[in-house]
């Protein structure tokens, strides 16, 4: 009975079934969360060696930063970036007398998620570093590395299994946010599962497959990040 | 007969922490093949002093010189000092091998790796080159069979031993030694001042914060006693444990025994 009321060849790869749209989209998704989520890295650990070592002015933009991001919903961030992002390069663009510049989704959800993300890895790196032990660093000063080869041989290794529960949370958090994205029509898995059940009126079946993708993605990536934890801690004696 | 040449020269100097003035003055020369024991209780600067060599601590005045280049320091805007070339600094520390109370071995790499990274990514030697010194110094402190382990797995005396190879394998001109054998248990102590006796024994310019007067008194060429930031007694070690002069050094020497 029940069976019968699921058409599931809706879910077919081939149109007129929409399986290949929802991977599609998926695949998006997970463009824009490894994206996003890399930008963030890379701002988080700009941002939390500035808040750590930096200048009494860097470190204040730097909690600006944090403050304001962590403090606005992501969806309004979201719109103010994407809308007056796009905005503020256009106007710049034909300001240089280049016209207006077509931003391509992709790139535009990649930098707000990464804005979003960096904020708050910063707080999680410059916790991980605090940490780490003051006399891993001073030996490395005692033996004459200068502080960019200390932070890249001994600072960044030994602060990664303190932050690795911390950037975990934060990855997931990614994957989820990237659904944000659907609300400036780009096409990641959430937007084309509306469309597919928009269209089909198959709400039910469309929603639950997209939440199967969902959860699929955090366990796979529970998988590989329960890998890199087990490396990152392999000079911690069992406890 | 000629003089040995200065390996480590400290004039006048002076340390202060905020409004507490640690170091009152201190000038102290260690020449080649000199093994220099400096003692003296706790908060008597014997840390900080030996701290300000390498620059851990910048000296609120006074000047250092290693194999006699002088390490030049600036007037910073808070009234000390500051190193007025940053290069000039690392250079430097590059070939005093420091040995820490707590080891310090960086926890997220094995024992042969501790060892090969100063000279591999400071010094460049070629890591083929590094990896073969750096395995006859951990057969030397007896522990090539560890070469492959994480410090967390092993016990203070052999962290502490693994830590002397690390210092070792930069080829230093000089060694620092800050309360090597204060973090360990009573048991482990004997393994670790064998290894470093065994240094002193090789002529190798040393200088030695410690604990261990009976250490202190076997090992030196000298011993330096340190007292609320002043050298309060100096001289050779029959000197200085037979014929003390000082009333603060008698009465040190006394309460540790």
């Amino acid at each position: 009975m029940a069976a019968d009321m699921i058409n599931w060849s809706l879910l077919a790869l081939e149109p007129p079934g929409w399986g290949g749209v929802l991977l599609a989209g998926l695949m998006n998704s997970i463009k824009i969360a490894l994206g996003g989520y890399s930008l963030g890295l890379v701002l988080g650990t700009g941002g939390a060696f500035g808040k750590l070592y930096g200048g009494p002015v860097l470190r204040d933009l730097m909690e600006v930063y944090t403050t304001v991001v962590r403090a606005v919903p992501e969806l309004v961030l979201i719109l103010l970036l994407y809308y007056a992002g796009t905005d503020l390069l256009n106007r710049v663009s034909a300001a240089l007398g280049y016209g207006s510049v077509d931003i391509s989704g992709l790139a535009a959800g990649i930098f707000v998620i990464g804005v979003v993300q960096g904020a708050y890895s910063t707080e999680v790196l410059r916790g991980a570093i605090l940490a780490v032990p003051a006399g891993q660093i001073e030996a490395a000063r005692a033996f004459g590395m200068s502080p960019l080869m200390i932070m890249r041989r001994v600072t960044l290794p030994a602060m990664l299994p303190h932050a690795l529960p911390g950037l975990s949370n934060l990855w997931l958090i990614c994957t989820k946010d990237t659904a944000l994205l659907a609300v400036v029509g780009f096409s990641e898995l959430t937007l084309v599962t509306r469309q597919a059940a928009g269209t089909t009126k198959a709400y039910m079946l469309f929603f639950c497959a997209a939440g199967v993708l969902y959860l699929l993605l955090t366990l796979v990536s529970s998988l590989i990040i329960r890998v890199i934890e087990a490396r990152a801690r392999r000079g911690w004696a069992a406890r | 007969m000629t003089e040995r040449a200065e390996a480590i020269a400290v004039r006048d100097l002076y340390k202060r922490f905020g409004a507490l003035e640690v170091l009152k003055g201190i000038s102290l020369t260690a020449r080649e093949g000199d093994v220099i024991a400096i003692i003296g209780g706790s908060g008597s600067g014997k840390s900080t002093f030996l701290r300000c060599i390498n620059m851990l601590e910048v000296p609120s005045r006074g000047s250092v010189a290693i194999r006699g280049e002088e390490i030049a320091l600036r007037s910073d805007r808070l009234g000390g000092l500051t190193p007025s070339d940053r290069r000039q600094v690392q250079r430097l520390r590059a070939r005093l091998g420091m040995v820490f109370q707590s080891f310090n071995l960086w926890q997220h790499m094995t024992i042969i790796q501790n060892v090969i990274e100063a000279p591999v990514h400071v010094l460049g030697v070629p890591k083929a080159e590094a990896i073969e010194r750096g395995e006859a110094l951990l057969r030397r402190v007896g522990l090539f069979d560890k070469r492959d382990v994480y410090p967390a797995f092993l016990s203070g005396g052999q962290q502490q031993r693994a830590a002397i190879a690390r210092a070792l394998a930069i080829q230093p001109h000089a060694m620092l030694f800050d309360e090597p054998t204060s973090a360990l248990d009573p048991e482990l102590v004997g393994e670790v001042l064998g290894v470093i006796g065994d240094l002193a024994q090789e002529q190798r310019t040393m200088i030695l914060v410690t604990h261990e007067m009976k250490f202190a008194r076997n090992v030196a060429s000298h011993i330096v006693f340190l007292a609320h930031g002043v050298i309060e007694e100096q001289g050779p070690p029959e000197q200085i444990f037979g014929d003390p002069k000082s009333e603060l050094l008698k009465k040190f020497i006394s309460s540790s025994h």
